[in-house]
């Protein structure tokens, strides 16, 4: 497509892809910012001028000119990456200038087009003469001028495409934009996207068949079309010739389908191939591709130049449903999709492979799938594989059947697999096609391949949209993660912190129930439950149903079945035996949950008590030490006072206090043992779910907290031994709440931690602890608030907080930044757990919940 | 929180002056951290009983701290109880004049020892009862020293580190006083909340006298400026305590810890004062395990280098020093050590050519990476072992299937050599997950080689024992 000419037509017409590096062409004066600024965008023009001038505060400063294009090529290669029409307004009457040009758009896989003004050199010594901030010595509008002159007949060779305009045409042109051919972004399907075919006719018309397609036929029987009744389109992901018994018949039928607009198709490397070959060049004869011949050989001479034309005009790739969907033979990396370049074509063909060959001779393949991390599903056929497994949100639905695998579709939007076997072994593979262990199909085989930027970039959440993670608060999670959690597979989600209720003013108390049910009330709250807060180790329990499920749906390929992990992702139980055995008294406990859910696999939110269980280090170095200190010291304190009181001395309000403070550190050393109990394996341990995270298709995160108490009291009641229950009691936030307070003053008299309240909907009403505020805009509200019991506080705030003096500075606590973590974690958390649900790609898991460690890390007053 | 001093010299109330705190009074200081008052249980000619009773307010002493300490333990800690360094800073403050040996009304009983009995109800004491011993007895005091049980409710716990101490002799005032003064800290292990600087001045001037006979004075100077130093809290600490651990358990020393040899031969001597001018001193093995990976990158003439988990920075050093390395990167995933290796390094002041050869970043080996793209060799030393077993298939993925350098070397202790050292039980380091012998680590080396397409052989570091082979193992991975 090489147009240079000077249209002689009355309005000149400029084609342009939508997606291209415009090169203006013009000495100085010959009115190329004006052009630009007629036809494009002030953002879309990268001016010389205007980089000079940045580099130096002097847009004439020629010393500047190298710097200034060191800019220059920066912006245009920012503008490019991110797929945006530029255009350089600069002199560039040198072929050197422009050939920089030509080969950054290359760079980007954009086509770069060359504008020429070429205006006589009169009107540019006028136009310059008229320009007040540029003084240009007279002889450089010539010399610029013999430049342009001289290499204008080579503009063709640097430039696919290249304009030149003169005189009045530069005023009349007009620009229209192409779309690239790729881009069938407005095609929405809903589509079968079919893997390789090889000229396998009879296999083709069973899956067709299967998906609902009808045939339809020519007088001597042979299929030349299909349609689906539901207008359903059908995509062809190439190779449809070679190795196999009919590829003029699969051409035929595909042919017809294609022109009558019931497929899409993209070409093969062997339709490729077999283009080349059919138009008489020198080609291998191989691979199957003698069959090809052979075949069509017998067919007309007129089929034989429709399947030429026809195979000889595919697009290598294809945007679809505006731009979900993008198919090609190959895949394609995200960089490429609806670019347009050879390499873009070749990776689209052939894929890339690393320089290296296995075992069989063939070459590897660079696995660009698992460093995918698009938001485009890319189907591909190309690599035959015994099962199609989504990596990142790419799927290879090529199973072979040539080779006497399966002929595959893969339904979209559904994303459900229809499959046929082939009828015979119609071409011995060179490699086994089932080489590695053939998993369910649809299944994600994650590549397990995290990368560092997946964790270093803000989270986009459904609940508070962009959740941003600062770079200080990364590193730190990064160590834990990686030294100490758990395989990033089972850690399918953190728990977020929450916010304790608005601080007391009542005499004692730092936290009262009266302050978490005002808070609701003030948000417009009507109904709460306030669930029991057991106190001993958050913990996450992954437990999938088998093995298999395992394997399938987490990618476990260590027998593992599922995770018992802490708030910051490590391993509850330091070897997996154990972790396994308490998996199976769970998934026992479970067991019509999974059936009732329709999930293999689900998440529990819980409490592990006693903390003593694993928090034993910490109670020794620091709960029990401080105790034990007071009880050394203390009493001998009291006793030398009250010698020194009996000697007369003044010190009784010293001993008062004294004697005060020996009674609060036994209260203290009450308050901590209570939630310790020797534990063996897993005898005296106690499991408390509260929450019905996710199971398979569905986060359960926001469903009304009553069906979870109900599910968590079946666990309970299923398996006393190992499941604790967890006490709530409903409150109507307009009615009396006496009875709520003295709920939790039992509850937190008898030792109990506190509770958790946490917003219902109205009664009867949905899901959501986000209720409409009278706007009617969704406002958020803290998911609970905890409201911890006066002895509890004791660990927390120290033996003599409940001191007067101390209480009064205590209350002074602010409470923003830990409200504010704790719904950012919990939007994060939220995330997670829609994505896992979902099936998306474990890298956009990870993400999410990598965020929930990272913000852990910020500094907030941790009493709270 | 409270120190007893009796004298039974007559008159024992003479103890008032030499502390020049009158026994019927009762007399309050205020410190940056609390009250500290002193009053007399005691005051009769026969026996006189000075008592210093520290109110410590942990509110006021966690605003009293610089840096700031966002753990639990900042509020919930023994320092209200406990003798610790807070109790010897009111000490100083409180009986400056005792301490400095002065005595304006009674000079000669100042410099004259005297019978005395100093109590300390919760003294926090490293190593226990024993160590209290240790400390004290050469410097001719009686000790008895209880240890303090956890809690009594819960005795599989154990015993708290707390001791009720109580030491007895003939000294002079000011000795006992300085001597009390310096062993607080010295035997307490944990934080210190040290405010006044000159610490090396304040010991000095304290352990004039004693400190420079007593057998133990290279670990009491020691633990003493040591502890001085505050624990720089990060953000770990936080995560630590989210996780119900005590805050410095994230801790990891920078890897080059050994322990002791008992064939002084086979590896390096694990105390740097054991065995001081000895002839020819062994090579410690960290050492020999650099130069090995040293000759190994030069053989695979592996000029681009890249230290992966370079920890403190010794090897990258090495690296930096020679010049046939052209280009040289170390990556650890922590920020601690990578903060040691650029002091190591001074990474901030290397002339430009020296800074042009060198990258430092923090990152992690469970993570693809770019930055880990474009060397020679990657060089894992003593890496693996902090890895748990699961995730090791992350890391080789990530080392062997992305960044794919050319060269792979990898150390790892060799566990059947364990036996070699004295006195060893379980892993030679708290943080190792594992450690493997020859047969497990060639297991592991030959699968990873052969998945991702790499040649393999084995290189012994240290003296090659016939019975059970090198303290250290390395793999040399190839393609």
């Amino acid at each position: 497509m090489t147009e240079l000419e000077s249209p002689d037509v009355k309005v000149p017409e400029l084609r342009i892809p939508e997606m291209a590096l415009v090169v203006l062409v013009g000495v100085s004066g010959s009115g190329k910012s004006y052009f630009a600024r007629r036809h494009f965008a002030p953002t879309q023009v990268v001016s010389s001028d205007h980089c000079r001038g940045v580099v130096s505060d002097d847009e004439n400063d020629q010393s500047a000119t190298a710097d200034a294009f060191d800019l220059l090529h920066y912006i245009v290669r920012k503008r490019l990456r991110r797929g945006l029409l530029t255009v350089v307004d600069a002199t560039n009457v040198q072929p050197r200038s422009r050939e920089q040009f030509v080969r950054i758009a290359k760079e980007h896989d954009v086509l770069a087009v060359a504008i020429v003004l070429d205006v006589p050199e009169s009107v540019a010594m006028e136009r310059n003469a008229a320009r007040t901030d540029r003084d240009l010595p007279g002889h450089v509008v010539p010399r610029q001028r013999r430049e342009l002159r001289r290499g204008l007949r080579g503009l063709h060779r640097e430039f696919k495409r290249a304009y030149v305009l003169r005189d009045e045409e530069i005023d009349r042109a007009v620009i229209t934009y192409e779309r690239p051919w790729s881009d069938r972004r407005h095609l929405t399907g809903p589509f079968d996207l079919i893997g390789d075919v090889h000229g396998c006719r009879a296999e083709l018309e069973d899956l067709l068949t299967e998906l609902g397609y009808a045939i339809e036929r020519d007088p001597l029987g042979r299929p030349v079309g299909a349609a689906h009744p539901g207008g359903r389109t059908a995509v062809f992901l190439g190779d449809l010739v070679d190795r196999g018994p009919d590829t003029p018949g699969v051409l035929r039928l595909v042919m017809g389908m294609v022109a009558a607009g019931a497929a899409l198709c993209v070409p093969g490397n062997h339709e490729n191939k077999l283009v080349r070959a059919l138009k008489g060049r020198r080609v291998t004869v191989g691979h199957g591709l003698a069959e090809s011949l052979e075949q069509l050989g017998n067919e007309p001479e007129e089929f034989r130049e429709a399947a030429l034309a026809f195979m000889d005009g595919l697009v290598s790739h294809l945007v679809l449903d505006a731009g979900r969907l993008v198919v090609a033979h190959a895949g394609l990396k995200e960089a490429y999709h609806g670019r347009a370049s050879g390499r873009v074509r070749s990776f689209a063909l052939y894929g890339e492979t690393t320089g290296e060959t296995d075992e069989y001779g063939l070459p590897v393949r660079y696995p660009w799938a698992n460093d995918y991390r698009g938001d485009a599903v890319v189907v591909y056929g190309h690599t035959p594989v015994p099962e199609p497994e989504w990596v990142n949100n790419t799927l290879c639905v090529d199973t072979g059947c040539v080779f006497g695998g399966r002929l595959t579709a893969l339904r979209y939007p559904e994303k459900s697999l229809v499959s046929v076997p082939a009828h015979e072994v119609w071409y011995e593979p060179v490699r086994p096609l089932a080489a590695e262990a053939a998993a369910a199909p649809g299944s994600h085989r994650e590549s397990g391949v995290l990368r560092v930027t997946d964790v270093r970039e803000a989270v986009e959440t459904r609940l508070m949209g962009r959740v941003n993670v600062r770079d200080e608060n990364v590193w730190p999670a990064l160590e834990v993660m990686s030294r100490f959690g758990v395989d990033p597979r089972w850690l399918v989600y953190l728990p977020p912190t929450m916010a304790p209720a608005p601080t007391s003013a009542l005499d004692g108390y730092l936290e009262h129930p009266a302050e978490a049910f005002a808070a609701y009330r003030r948000q417009g709250v009507a109904r709460v439950v306030c669930e029991e807060k057991h106190m001993g180790s958050r913990a996450v329990v992954v437990v999938a149903r088998d093995e298999r499920v395992a394997a399938d749906r987490f990618g476990a390929d260590d027998g593992t079945t599922g995770a018992v992990y802490t708030r910051t992702g490590r391993a509850f139980f330091p070897d997996p035996a154990t972790t396994e055995e308490f998996l199976a008294r769970v998934r026992a406990a479970a067991g019509g949950l999974f059936t009732d859910l329709e999930t293999g696999w689900l998440v529990l939110d819980c409490e592990l008590m006693p903390w003593s269980a694993k928090a034993v280090e910490l109670l020794r170095t620091q709960y029990a030490a401080t105790g034990a200190a007071a009880r050394a010291a203390l009493p001998m304190a009291a006793g030398v006072l009250d010698r020194a009181a009996a000697r007369g001395l003044g010190v009784a309000a010293l001993r008062d206090r004294v004697v005060r403070r020996s009674a609060n550190a036994e209260l203290f050393r009450d308050a901590y043992a209570r939630y310790c109990w020797p534990t063996e394996g897993l005898k005296g341990l106690r499991l408390a779910p509260f929450q019905v995270l996710a199971g398979e298709g569905r986060s359960y995160a926001e469903r009304d907290h009553l069906w979870h108490l109900e599910v968590a009291g079946r666990l309970a009641a299923a398996d006393e031994e190992l499941f604790a229950p967890t006490r709530s009691h409903v409150l109507d936030l307009n009615g009396d709440e006496s009875a709520a307070v003295a709920w939790w003053t039992e509850l937190t008299a008898a030792g109990g931690e506190g509770m958790v309240v946490k917003p219902l909907p109205p009664d009867g009403g949905g899901a959501g602890p986000a209720p409409a505020g009278p706007d009617g805009e969704r406002r958020l509200v803290q998911p609970g608030l905890k409201c911890r019991g006066r002895e509890y506080l004791r660990i927390i705030y120290g033996p003599d907080y409940t001191e007067p003096e101390h209480l009064e500075r205590l209350r002074q606590r602010s409470l923003g930044r830990k409200r504010s973590l704790a719904m950012r974690e919990y939007a994060l958390g939220l995330e997670a757990l829609d994505r896992l649900a979902a099936g998306e790609p474990l890298w956009r898991v990870h993400q999410a919940v990598f965020g929930v460690l990272a913000l852990e890390s910020e500094p907030v007053d941790p009493r709270l | 929180m409270l120190l007893t001093i009796t004298t039974t010299v007559r008159p024992a109330t003479d103890l008032g002056y030499l502390l020049v705190k009158h026994p019927d009074r009762v007399q309050t200081f205020a410190q940056s951290f609390g009250t500290a008052h002193v009053f007399y249980p005691d005051a009769s000619p026969g026996r006189c009983t000075a008592a210093l009773l520290l109110d410590v307010d942990p509110i006021k002493l966690a605003k009293a701290r610089k840096t700031p300490d966002l753990s639990l333990g900042q509020y919930v800690n023994d320092r209200p109880y406990a003798a610790s360094s807070l109790l010897a800073s009111a000490m100083a403050s409180v009986f400056r004049t005792a301490m400095r040996g002065a005595s304006r009304d009674r000079a000669e009983l100042a410099a004259t020892p005297i019978p005395l009995e100093i109590t300390l109800p919760a003294l926090p004491c490293r190593g226990g009862p024993e160590a209290a011993r240790r400390l004290f007895e050469p410097l001719g005091w009686r000790v008895t020293a209880r240890p303090v049980p956890l809690d009594p409710e819960f005795p599989q716990w154990g015993d708290s580190r707390y001791v009720t101490l109580t030491i007895e002799g003939e000294l002079k005032l000011s000795d006992a006083l300085n001597q009390v003064y310096v062993l607080l800290p010295v035997l307490d292990d944990s934080k210190h909340y040290w405010i006044a600087p000159d610490e090396v001045d304040k010991l000095i001037r304290a352990g004039e006298g004693w400190l420079a006979a007593h057998p133990e004075r290279g670990r009491i100077t020691r633990r003493y400026l040591a502890n001085r130093r505050g624990l720089v809290r990060t953000a770990l600490a936080r995560l630590a305590e989210a996780d119900d651990r005590p805050d410095d358990a994230l801790d990891r020393d920078p890897i080059d810890e050994e322990p002791v040899a008992s064939d002084p031969t086979a590896a390096e001597p694990g105390d740097a004062e054991a065995g001081t001018e000895a002839a020819a001193p062994p090579v410690p093995l960290a050492e020999r395990r650099i130069q090995t990976v040293l000759d190994v990158l030069r053989a695979e003439e592996a000029r681009r280098v890249i230290d992966l988990g370079c920890g403190s920075g010794r090897l990258l050093s090495r690296l930096l020093q020679d010049p046939y390395f052209r280009f040289v990167a170390g990556a650890d995933v922590s920020p601690r050590a990578m903060m040691i290796a650029q002091r190591r390094l001074r990474a901030d002041r290397l002339p430009q050519a020296q800074e042009e050869r060198l990258s430092l970043f923090t990152a992690a080996l469970t993570y693809a990476d770019d930055r880990f793209h474009g060397y020679d060799a990657a060089v894992l030393m003593e890496v693996i072992e902090h890895v748990d077993v699961p995730r090791l298939p992350a890391v080789e993925r990530v080392v062997f299937g992305d960044a794919r350098p050319r060269v792979v070397v990898v150390t790892t202790p060799n566990a059947e050599h364990n036996v070699r050292y004295e006195g060893l039980t379980g892993f030679r380091h708290p943080d190792h997950r594992f450690e493997w012998t020859r047969a497990e680590f060639h297991a592991w080396a030959g699968r990873v080689a052969g998945a991702y397409g790499y040649q393999v052989r084995y290189v012994p570091v240290g003296d090659d024992d016939t019975e059970v082979g090198p303290p250290t193992q390395m793999g040399v991975f190839t393609r």
